[in-house]
């Protein structure tokens, strides 16, 4: 279905070729995994599938791209509209028109279908995705699984043969993202839709996917296989394959399911250990950073947060999980005195947060945003740095040497908007850290993010809490939520529905529960690095 | 047409209502008869009680409903101050002050005339009549619908008005972040550097947003090759736009006061019948399909009809210069109901009962749009 013969693509004004030599046969109804780093070219490889590189964005292709038999060098994306289904990874950018069934519509209208051909296949995509509830919904007002849905709807209607998916998952939470990739798994087994995706949350793929694409960063050629092949000697590997690597287990298992059956003797030698408790190392000391006290946030008649009232100290970091749309972004943002509240206190620091102005604010406590690229505006990374000293009013340089404490890779004329995602992130850090806030508030900070950069985030955050910071993180990531969080809160509709320490919110919970503790369960083990600290003891 | 398939629930076709309602416009920019102004300002409150869709846009008659009382209350608010007094009846005596000439010798004050209020309130309502007719066709078919419906020799602009409207609400999400992002770097967020400061940061997205958007077009076969050349288009489009600025032109002759009806009628007629060309040759040309067009059966032509016989009721009643179409304000004089005109107003109420009843459960059911932060 899709070939790739010798393959190299250059990108103007670049020396190196993003992808070189790049060979690649995937048969008709796999559903493919492409992973690697951020930056390695993953995105390049999804994009000229259906020729938007090089027809959209420049630069020279050497080699062919043969999709059922047509060429992309000579194919435009447009012309490849009916082959070719691709969903970029924010699916609001790519929405055309204002409501569900019309979304649906657009690609069938372009490709000149008959009326009653499109208005069969809408209903049809409709069910297929359950979708039909909202197919008079304005696109605005949908939650981000749904518009993820409505995305890889709207391609659907036009009966790709393939399907092409830029992170699909990664801004979703675990509940959402497990029905886009149920109904992903429809289209392979029931509709034989060859579906290539890339995703760094290779806990939630892998165990869907029938051929792995490992695209190396250092230039190293493009291999591919089975996922057993690929995951047995892979770099980064999710955590049931570092269980089961540890384990030693064989076959290596990907599922919780195979994982599980081959457990028993792990669990009975784990058994009468007992994992490490989460504890708040470092200074502590009971001054709260910040409090809410029976604090409730109305958008227009919609409450986004109910009575919410808790504490965060010095050394600890807690978790905010909970669907889309529970509240986590909104808590977040009253306790930097962005939104008024209600009713309700909030105080950060023991003063109410929108009384302080914004050059005080910042010493007492740090948001990066969930879009770090948000916070970044100049053109350089020096002169990033120059101008966060002086919003701080700190000594000139701080900022700088934070940056190369966190991420010392990053130079220092490169332009914000070059970095990847993970330096993009750790740059915003290091302009929030030059403050030195005692509070520290992350939205997201683990979207888009690949494994190694998020163990050196993990790494960060353990440290900046042993030196009295207070962390709160709003995730998604159970797998960072495992490994970093003393306590977790969960947000439903607003209200809190559970606070307390990790191990015993988590493990109560199916959708929160990290790999390792579904594997292990009944013992509340969360993390492959406590199951190998486990194993040592005895 | 069976009688079944004009009571079956559907949705008018969007310019069936706005020929109405343009109609319905039309007759009241002719005349000054009070009584006339407020029966037609009727025949829509009680067309539009009678198929309003339970949308956010159906609310959109009161909105204008009030606006034409602001409108009203402007009109003779300005005459009270500022226009120049006539006639005999003194209402209210006042001093005056007339201005020199170099401030082009208005007036200021002087004396209140109940003809010169009446002649404000007259023109007052005529306007706010003539907006209360575009609020009725705006909460009957909203504009965004009203757009599906160009023709596909228009077709690019009306993707770049939907690509517009969809991209408002992102450019003030946008804004919003922005100002946050200052806050938390503890930069002031209001004043002109935070303005100058936000101004690049947000037009930056704007752009990178179109550039994904156009991609994700591309990608779904947006501007496919078809078998007609890029040149042939073009002809048709500048066709149709021709065709439409002539009609207008001659719909505004024919409505107009005073410009001759030898100009307008076969102006109107030239212009209409260059559009239905190019429509038609750009339709037979087309790629692309359209998907659940609204369709135009008798009920949209009765409801058009009813809007082409009200106004050229008052139009002929005006070019026939009967009486009571003005209603003089200088003696004031009691306004009569001339026949003619009250007989196409009657007409104009029927799309009451032509049009087709909504489906049952209204097809937009408008969420409030959550806020994310």
């Amino acid at each position: 279905m899709i070939s790739f013969e010798h393959v190299s693509i250059t990108y103007p004004g670049a020396t190196e070729p993003v992808l070189s030599d790049v060979n690649l046969q995937i048969p008709e109804g796999e559903l493919v995994l492409v992973v690697g780093r951020t930056g390695s070219g993953k995105t390049t490889l999804l994009r000229a599938i259906n020729g938007l590189v090089p027809h959209f964005t420049g630069g020279t292709l050497a080699g062919r791209i043969l999709i059922d038999g047509r060429d992309t060098a000579v194919n435009p994306p447009r012309e490849l509209a009916d082959l070719v289904g691709v969903v970029q990874q924010d699916p609001m950018s790519g929405f055309v028109s204002d409501t569900v069934e019309e979304e649906l519509a657009y690609g069938m209208e372009c490709l000149g279908l008959a009326p009653d051909v499109m208005r069969r296949r809408v209903e049809e995509t409709l069910d297929l995705l359950g979708l039909a509830d909202l197919r008079n919904r304005p696109l605005l007002s949908l939650s981000a699984g749904q518009r993820q849905r409505v995305a890889i709807g709207s391609v659907l209607t036009s009966h790709p043969k393939v399907l092409v998916l830029d992170e699909p998952t990664s801004a979703l939470d675990p509940g959402a993202a497990e029905d886009v990739l149920a109904a992903l798994q429809r289209l392979v087994h029931d509709l034989n839709v060859t579906v290539v995706m890339a995703e760094h949350r290779l806990e939630r793929v892998v165990q869907y996917a029938d051929r792995i694409v490992i695209v190396p960063s250092d230039g190293a050629p493009v291999s591919n296989g089975t996922p057993s092949e690929m995951m047995g000697n892979s770099p980064i590997a999710p955590p049931v394959v570092e269980l089961g690597r540890l384990a030693g287990w064989q076959p290596l298992p990907l599922t919780i399911r195979d994982a599980r059956r081959a457990a028993g003797p792990l669990r009975e030698l784990l058994t009468g250990r007992t994992a490490p408790l989460r504890v708040i190392n470092g200074e502590r000391d009971s001054t709260p950073l910040a409090t809410t006290n029976h604090l409730t946030v109305l958008y227009g008649d919609v409450a986004a947060l109910r009575n919410v009232s808790t504490t965060v100290t010095r050394g600890e970091i807690v978790a905010l999980m909970g669907r889309n749309g529970a509240g986590k972004s909104t808590l977040l943002s009253t306790m930097v005195g962005l939104r008024a509240t209600s009713s309700g206190l909030v105080r950060t620091n023991g003063k109410d947060p929108r009384e302080i102005k914004a050059a005080e604010l910042v010493h007492s406590v740090g948001l990066v945003p969930q879009d770090p690229g948000d916070l970044l505006e100049a053109s350089s990374v020096a002169s990033e740095c120059r101008s966060s000293d002086h919003d701080a009013s700190v000594e000139p340089g701080t900022t700088r040497a934070l940056l190369a404490l966190l991420a010392p890779e990053v130079l220092d004329g490169t332009h914000p908007r070059d970095l990847s995602e993970g330096q993009r992130l750790l740059l915003a850090l290091a302009i929030v850290l030059a403050a030195r806030p005692p509070l520290l508030l992350l939205d997201e900070p683990t979207r888009g993010l690949d494994y190694p950069t998020k163990t050196r985030l993990v790494k960060i955050l353990r440290e900046l809490a042993a030196n009295g910071h207070g962390i709160v993180l709003a995730t998604h990531d159970v797998e960072l939520v495992a490994e970093v969080a003393t306590r977790v809160i969960v947000l439903a509709e607003g209200e809190i529905v559970a606070d307390g320490p990790t191990n015993s919110v988590v493990l109560a919970s199916p959708m929160f529960a990290p790999q390792v503790a579904k594997i292990l369960a009944p013992q509340n083990w969360l993390t492959v690095a406590e199951v190998r600290a486990g194993m040592a003891v005895g | 047409m069976t009688r079944s398939l004009l009571a079956l629930p559907r949705w008018l076709h969007p310019a069936a209502w706005w020929i109405w309602a343009l109609g319905l416009a039309a007759a009241a920019s002719r005349t000054t008869n009070p009584l006339l102004l407020v029966l037609i300002i009727a025949v829509a409150a009680v067309v539009v009680s009678a198929r309003k869709p339970d949308a956010p846009w159906g609310r959109s008659f009161m909105f204008f409903l009030r606006l034409g009382v602001a409108v009203i209350v402007i009109r003779v608010a300005v005459q009270l101050f500022l226009g120049a007094a006539f006639g005999t009846t003194i209402l209210l005596p006042l001093p005056g002050l007339t201005l020199p000439s170099w401030l082009s010798g208005a007036r200021l004050g002087g004396d209140i005339t109940f003809e010169s209020l009446l002649l404000a309130f007259y023109d007052g309502l005529r306007l706010a009549t003539i907006l209360m007719c575009v609020g009725a066709a705006n909460s009957l078919a909203s504009p965004s619908r009203l757009l599906k419906s160009v023709p596909a020799a228009l077709y690019e602009f009306g993707v770049s008005v939907v690509v517009a409207m969809t991209f408002t609400p992102q450019l003030v999400t946008d804004v919003d972040r922005v100002r946050t992002a200052r806050r938390l770097r503890g930069r002031p967020t209001s004043g002109v550097r935070a303005i100058a400061g936000s101004a690049m940061p947000v037009f930056e997205g704007a752009l990178e947003k179109s550039v994904t958007l156009a991609a994700a077009m591309d990608s779904r076969g947006y501007g496919r090759r078809g078998a007609v050349s890029a040149a042939r288009r073009r002809t048709n489009s500048v066709l149709l736009l021709i065709g439409l600025v002539a009609a207008c032109i001659g719909a505004y002759a024919l409505i107009a006061a005073g410009s001759p009806l030898a100009l307008g009628l076969p102006m109107l007629v030239v212009g209409v019948s260059v559009c239905i060309v190019s429509i038609t040759m750009s339709a037979r040309a087309a790629v692309r399909t359209r998907y659940r067009p609204d369709p135009w059966a008798l009920p949209e032509t009765l409801v058009a009809g009813a809007g082409v016989i009200v106004a050229f009721s008052f139009v002929a009643g005006a070019w026939l210069s009967i009486a009571g179409l003005d209603t003089p304000s200088n003696p004031p004089t009691w306004p009569v109901l001339p026949l003619l005109p009250l007989i196409g107003l009657v007409i104009a109420t029927t799309p009451a009962i032509t049009a087709p009843v909504l489906p049952r459960s209204s097809p937009v059911q408008m969420k409030k749009i959550e806020v994310t932060a």
